[in-house]
């Protein structure tokens, strides 16, 4: 219907000079943008399907294509801009939630472009990182709150569980169901070769991957999907997720369509049916009740374990984290609301929830303040980007990052953010065979260690420049940042001092 | 260890190549009675066809070959007999040849059946050796004025026509069997490429022989004659057995080998055309005079000879071959239930008994015809592959795909 | 000997291989120029069904029947490597009949032709390999 025609956003650009119809673009495009026209003896696209993810731009062997933003356009108008109007044709036509996914890419500030670190220069030395020891080795878990003797006056070892990271990423909660059998195995062999822990997400963990169970965080969500004893000990520690940046309280959903045999089998539910996360766990409506989660999990791994409690960064989290830190969780996980998802609502992924690094700010200085900080380690996520984020997310005080996607983005991830609609053309969010086969796990184990070990190298050099050789001196270091373009609210909060003060 | 190969066709190379992957170092002497190095006898026909050069069919292996592989090769020289007893070969030029081991690789020769007045027909030849195309060659000579009568419609007397026609006023093909390559296609394949090769300009006069040649004609033994100017004798070959008997080895129409090309007087070897061993199916004595068959019996004998162990137990007959852009490729037996399929100018038969490929037919259509034959030779069991899908096509897909991971990502076979 | 390995779980049936293969043995300085407008016949094929894919080319045997047919002397084994002399060959196919992999087949001039590692044309690495989006096909020794 006319009134439901709404223009391409993207244009598939192609050089008939240079295209050479080997039709690679076609095969490769799940979408069925490109066809093969045997009258006309040329390729043509259709790109009202067209979803920007590059595959066929990345194959094409004569760089024949390329995608353009199309500059078809309303009438200008700053407030009723041209997607907001577009959003409403297709609720109009359609009655239904508007949805998303990947992470909010609204233009709201980005903290970590507005702070800038600090560098040695004359009074105190930097520190070469090729030439000087230098650790970015770290472990997460409780820190012991006093030292122990026994009665002949010796040490006793009360060290809590703990993870050791050899370096201070890890890779998000991504369950087997929202990206595929491949991308999880590209992370968990990445995670150990890295010596460091990629997460399971909610969708159980595959017995094919038990064997990287050290390198493995089993997550338990409000949908409990594929929790059971054996799975609960086979991880390195147990995370109960209670929020997602994403998508802050509200649940989750994977379509019936996903849930194939081997899905089925992981998530313990049967073939083909919907798995619904609820909103809320069911048995937590207090910090008390999260409590008995935390402990119910440390009995069932014999407090071998550390327990992770994550939760989306939201209005309170400062007095939310300070309760999780008193409920016995080791670490406290804080996902911004720039942090991705399979699919989301899009007013919720794009409107609620907090930036993460005033988030991290504010829990740090809460838990110092009450005294509480070294009861539990501070994991942040939510689009960290590079490793200068990284640098100054420790810097404002947190332990670790989870990184998700950068992560995929490493195994090929365009950005697309079409993953609800499980056609992903880089084999990542996508359970179709045919596309799942597109992520090698060789390449994208690669991929994952080199992108961390170019990531580590720069953390070490701009530590060197800090004079600063581990990650226990850079933590919380907020004098090594100075911020730019902020108010003084806004520095307050993150505790750091203004350019040039 | 002292090896003496007679003969200087495929066998000898192959025996050289098994015997050199066992030991670098002993040394060995070839005795070959042609005076050219090492050919492949059947371009022969491509070379009167203008398709190859003298100096491309000569360069059929490198002209160092014997040089870097430490052979002493003596062309040009004939055998006279074996002393099994004292191990030595004596040759015609009285020299004697002492052995450790010994290898016949002597091949065939043509068979001329008895035909009345052959003898005074001045111009004629067979067609197996460089010699003889050569003779042929200076017989036809530049002025495509000879009028060429081939006696024989199997392989050797077509490609005989193929390699003349362009060179002589007219070809006649007598061959006394009712069609065309008899030992080589199947009955319901000959008229195809019979009417395929008529159509390039060849005459032929099947079920018929020649009764009694006359100075300049051919009377056949259906009543009509031929005038012909040149004659080209192609009925058949005979193993060359002599050597052999005179070294006391059993011969039995060929030389008598088992599975490990051995003879039946010790540390004799035979290998190639002028052999026969049992056939792996029925058990029954046959030759198999095919080049990959001679490459690799002479292989067998060569590995053995030098101490190594092989074995050559998967000898299959197999021909590819063409006319006139018809190619055509066959394998097996012709035997079984058949399964045909016509697709434009493109032929297939394939033979199935007892769950294997017992044999096939290409004409045509010849695109990855290896992977049927190695079904034949291998012995596949149909059941184990998806042989509703490689009877459409050859394809690596109609196997397992643990079959498939093995083929195209295992080792090197 | 370092060989061309395929592993069809990874094969995505794009048949990029075989439009790099054309364009490394055609000579010509760009893919475009080499291939475009044109029917390819490149010496690597892809085999495909029922979403399952992979490329075939040749394998480069130890032990190979096609040299060991060869009537002309145009194939030969140098470093473990199959090749090809086209000056020398034919056309008879018997190589063809040997190939248990099907991995030999009519060049565009009648000859025939197969995979040479591109140890013959100017990339000296087969492009294949290169070319492959997805590690399906490997070059490396086994």
């Amino acid at each position: 219907m006319a009134i439901d025609f709404l223009y391409p956003l993207y244009e598939v650009v192609r050089d008939p000079q240079r295209c050479i119809c080997c039709r690679a673009c076609e095969r490769q495009c799940a979408n069925e943008v490109h066809h093969y026209d045997v009258d006309f003896g040329c390729m043509m696209s259709d790109e009202s399907k067209c979803v920007a993810c590059h595959r066929c731009v990345s194959l094409c062997p004569t760089r024949a294509l390329k995608i353009v933003k199309t500059d078809h356009t309303f009438k200008e108008n700053e407030n009723w801009t041209g997607k907001t109007i577009s959003e409403v044709y297709r609720q109009a036509g359609t009655g239904g939630v508007l949805l998303s996914s990947m992470g909010n890419p609204e233009p709201y500030p980005i903290y970590w472009d507005k702070l800038l670190i600090n560098a040695s220069q004359v009074t105190n030395p930097s520190i070469d990182p090729l030439r000087e020891p230098m650790e970015t080795f770290t472990t997460l878990g409780a820190k012991p709150q006093a030292i122990e003797r026994d009665e002949n006056g010796d040490l006793v070892d009360n060290m809590p569980p703990q993870l050791t990271l050899n370096v201070p990423v890890m890779f998000s909660a991504m369950s087997y169901g929202s990206i595929s059998y491949n991308a999880h195995a590209s992370l968990a062999r990445a995670a150990t070769a890295l010596g460091t822990y990629y997460n399971t997400g909610e969708g159980g963990l595959h017995q094919d991957f038990y064997a990287y169970g050290e390198h493995t965080i089993v997550q338990v969500a409000s949908g409990r999907f594929g929790v059971h004893a054996d799975y609960l000990n086979a991880g390195a520690a147990v995370e109960i997720k209670m929020g997602q940046g994403a998508k802050p309280g509200i649940g989750g959903h994977l379509p019936g369509i996903k849930v194939g045999e081997d899905i089925s089998r992981t998530r313990m539910i049967p073939e083909g049916t919907d798995a619904i996360s609820p909103a809320p766990h069911h048995d937590i409506y207090s910090i008390e009740d999260l409590r008995q989660l935390v402990y119910s999990i440390k009995e069932a791994t014999h407090y071998k374990k550390p327990v992770i409690v994550k939760i989306a960064a939201v209005h309170n989290v400062a007095a939310i984290a300070s309760g999780i830190a008193r409920s016995g969780a080791d670490i406290i996980a804080i996902d911004g609301f720039r942090g991705g998802t399979g699919a989301a609502p899009t007013r919720i992924r794009d409107n609620v929830g907090i930036p993460i690094e005033l988030a991290l700010a504010a829990v740090d200085q809460r838990l110092r303040e009450e005294g509480i900080r070294d009861r539990v380690s501070v994991v942040i996520g939510g689009s960290v980007r590079s490793s200068s984020d990284l640098v100054k997310a420790i810097a404002l005080g947190a332990d670790a990052v989870y990184i998700g996607t950068a992560a995929l983005l490493a195994l090929g991830c365009h950005l697309c953010r079409s993953c609800q609609t499980g056609k992903c053309n880089w084999g990542i969010a996508t359970q179709r065979p045919d596309l799942v086969r597109r992520l090698n796990p060789d390449i994208g184990e690669k991929r994952l260690v080199n992108l961390i070990t170019s990531w580590d190298h720069e953390l070490k050099e701009m530590m060197g420049g800090m004079g600063i050789n581990s990650i226990e001196a850079l933590r919380g270091n907020r004098l090594m940042l100075r911020g730019v373009g902020l108010t003084q609210k806004e520095l307050d909060i993150l505790g750091v001092k203004h350019a040039g003060e | 260890m002292r090896y003496v190969i007679l003969g200087g066709g495929a066998a000898a190379i192959g025996c050289i190549e098994g015997i050199r992957a066992v030991d670098a170092s002993g040394p060995i002497t070839l005795v070959g009675a042609e005076p050219h190095p090492f050919y492949g006898r059947p371009l022969i026909s491509y070379l009167l066809e203008g398709k190859t050069t003298r100096e491309k069919l000569l360069a059929y292996r490198p002209a160092d070959y014997e040089e870097k592989r430490g052979v002493r090769a003596l062309r040009g020289v004939r055998a006279a007999s074996v002393d099994a007893e004292g191990r030595t070969v004596l040759l015609e030029t009285g020299e004697v040849l002492p052995y450790d081991r010994l290898c016949l690789c002597v091949g065939s020769t043509p068979f001329v059946p008895p035909m009345e007045g052959l003898d005074a027909v001045r111009e004629k030849t067979s067609f197996m050796t460089l010699d003889d195309a050569d003779r042929l060659s200076a017989m036809l000579g530049d002025a495509k004025d000879k009028r060429a009568l081939i006696v024989g419609a199997g392989l050797i007397g077509l490609k005989c026509a193929e390699g003349i026609l362009a060179r002589a006023a007219s070809v006649d093909v007598v061959e006394l069997a009712d069609r065309i390559l008899p030992a080589v296609l199947p009955p319901e394949a000959s008229p195809i490429v019979q009417k395929h090769i008529e159509a390039a300009g060849v005459r032929f006069h099947l079920g018929e022989s020649v009764k009694r040649f006359e100075p300049g004609v051919a009377h056949l033994s259906g009543g009509g004659s031929l005038p012909f100017d040149v004659l080209v004798l192609a009925v058949g070959v005979r193993p060359n057995t002599a050597l052999a008997e005179s070294a006391r080895c059993r011969v039995e129409r060929g030389v008598v080998v088992d599975d490990h090309c051995r003879t039946s007087v010790e540390d004799i070897y035979a290998a190639g055309d002028c052999t026969v061993f049992p056939d792996p199916d029925t058990g029954a004595l046959r030759p198999l005079a095919i080049l990959p068959n001679a490459t690799m019996q002479g292989e067998t004998a060569g590995r053995n000879m030098a101490g190594g162990r092989a074995v050559y137990d998967k000898a299959a007959p197999m021909n590819a071959t063409g006319f006139w852009g018809l190619h055509m490729i066959g394998a097996g037996r012709y035997e079984g239930e058949v399964y045909r399929s016509q697709s434009g100018d493109a032929t297939k038969l394939l033979y199935t008994k007892d769950d294997r490929l017992a044999g096939f037919l290409l004409l045509g259509d010849i695109d990855r015809a290896g992977i049927y034959t190695a079904l034949v030779r291998e012995r596949t069991p149909l059941s184990s592959i998806d042989f509703e899908l490689i009877r459409e096509t050859p394809q690596l897909m109609a196997f397992s795909a643990t079959e498939r991971a093995k083929k195209l990502g295992g080792a090197a076979q | 000997m370092k060989r061309v390995y395929v592993d069809e779980r990874w094969c995505l049936g794009c048949h990029l291989c075989e439009y790099y293969c054309a364009f490394a043995n055609s000579g010509k300085s760009s893919m475009i120029k080499a291939l475009k407008d044109r029917h390819i016949v490149p010496r690597i094929r892809i085999e495909e069904r029922n979403n399952i894919s992979f490329a075939v080319s040749c394998r480069h045997c130890t032990d190979p029947l096609c040299v060991k047919s060869c009537i002309s002397g145009a194939l030969s084994v140098e470093n473990g490597a199959v090749l090809i002399d086209s000056d020398k060959c034919v056309g008879c196919c018997s190589c063809i009949m040997a190939c248990p992999y099907g991995a030999l087949s009519h060049s565009e001039s009648g000859v025939i032709q197969k995979c040479e590692l591109c140890k013959k044309n100017e990339f000296g690495v087969p492009q294949c390999v290169q070319g492959c989006p997805n590690k399906a096909i490997v070059y490396e020794e086994r």
